[in-house]
């Protein structure tokens, strides 16, 4: 049986983000329920998220931010041959997201699929593309976040609704003779499933804010700290923390538990809200526009969330 | 431990969790009225003290200690068992 050339690494070429047009304030939710900004910045340190239009989708949304991450690469869409989008707040299971996207975007017939790893979902994606690419059964791969949470959460819901937001980031992912991405730490706590459920077709999502508080701030800094030794990169060695952007507090902690210090952090949740797996790539490209990333320089990335699923690596940026 | 060591230990928890000085942290206080400390912090602070003393406090018995006392009894009578 023949098998690909191994490829000695792969790395990111590019980002891409896009976040909906409609900006909704503090002062907005606690215009229609009991809440305010006050309370919503000093518990999970948000001052303004963007909400999907009724009728824009994640592929919508995941075509603008695949698109840019596509036209930053310098390649030709006859260039990549497989697309993943990480997604788990698609409106319908069938037909998935990525063969669309793909297709919106002029890829060709290229391997098309789903991810589900919730808040993880980057991660993960990222880690099966690096895997793709280095094993030879992908020359490149889009790699894309995308998510319109809002469709899933219950606007009576005080504790979730303010949390949640809609957006896309996305990154292209192809062959280098050095690596660019280091080998992903990823798991999951299946005994913890209940903390964050949608129980039917029918329902909102719910959290155990509290518990889930609990876990992200104990067992997620192993997992990055794990991310950094696995790839051979120290801790003071990084230029930028970039963790899901679940909860100011929550990064916070688990930044201040690895020793990192506080300007390496990403903070792109203050005015993008919690965006579940867009929310990593899109404050990468978020980041990268800004030019607050210098190339070559080496970022630790950590997902987690629904599942309970996690994943960290570490990747240098393009 | 004594009560004594377990308040001194509390004390820098607190401190490096919430930025209160750990000289404020003494048994009559209350974490929410009087050090202004909210309910994820009290998480936290809740982890800190299982990896100094060794013992869990549970998020359903976490709201039941209210004052620095509490926690300090929690603990003593946990250590005990």
């Amino acid at each position: 049986m023949n098998i690909p050339d191994v490829v000695p690494g792969a790395r990111i070429l590019s980002f891409g983000g896009y976040q909906p047009d409609h900006v909704v304030t503090n002062d907005d939710l606690a215009a229609t329920i009991d809440t305010n900004d006050e309370w919503i910045r000093s518990r999970v340190g948000i001052v303004s998220r963007r909400i999907a239009g009724p009728s824009e989708t994640v592929e919508d949304m995941a075509v603008q931010a695949g698109g840019k991450a596509l036209a930053g690469s310098g390649l030709s869409p006859a260039d990549v041959d497989l697309v993943i989008v990480a997604t788990c707040s698609t409106e319908v299971p069938i037909p998935n997201a990525a063969a669309q996207v793909a297709h919106r975007l002029g890829i060709e017939a290229p391997g098309a699929f789903d991810l589900n790893a919730a808040c993880a979902g980057f991660c993960y994606a990222l880690g099966v593309a690096e895997a793709a690419v280095r094993g030879g059964t992908a020359r490149n791969v889009l790699v894309i976040g995308s998510e319109k949470m809002t469709a899933w959460v219950d606007w009576t819901d005080r504790s979730t609704c303010i949390i949640f937001a809609d957006g896309a980031g996305a990154a292209v992912v192809g062959p280098s003779d050095e690596p660019g991405i280091g080998p992903v730490v990823w798991g999951s706590a299946g005994d913890l499933v209940e903390k964050i459920t949608i129980a039917d077709r029918r329902s909102f999502l719910r959290q155990d804010g509290q518990a889930v508080f609990r876990w992200a701030t104990t067992a997620i800094h192993p997992i990055a700290q794990e991310a950094c030794e696995r790839a051979g990169v120290k801790v003071d060695e990084l230029a930028a923390f970039v963790p899901h952007q679940a909860n100011l507090r929550i990064i916070e902690a688990i930044a201040r538990k690895l020793g990192i210090p506080r300007e390496k952090v990403a903070d792109d949740i203050v005015h993008a809200g919690n965006t579940s797996s867009a929310s990593i790539p899109l404050a990468l490209a978020r980041m990268a526009e800004r030019g607050e990333l210098v190339s070559g320089s080496q970022v630790l990335l950590a997902g987690f969330g629904a599942g309970l699923c996690y994943a960290a690596q570490v990747i240098t940026v393009p | 431990m004594t009560e004594q060591e377990i308040l001194e230990g509390l004390g820098e928890i607190v401190e490096e969790i919430a930025g209160v000085p750990a000289a404020d942290v003494t048994p009559a206080k209350s974490f929410v009225d009087d050090l202004d400390i909210d309910s994820l912090a009290m998480v936290e602070i809740a982890v800190a003290a299982q990896d100094k003393f060794g013992v869990e406090i549970p998020d359903d018995q976490l709201k039941d200690l209210s004052t620095v006392q509490d926690v300090v009894n929690f603990v003593v009578k946990h250590t005990e068992s």
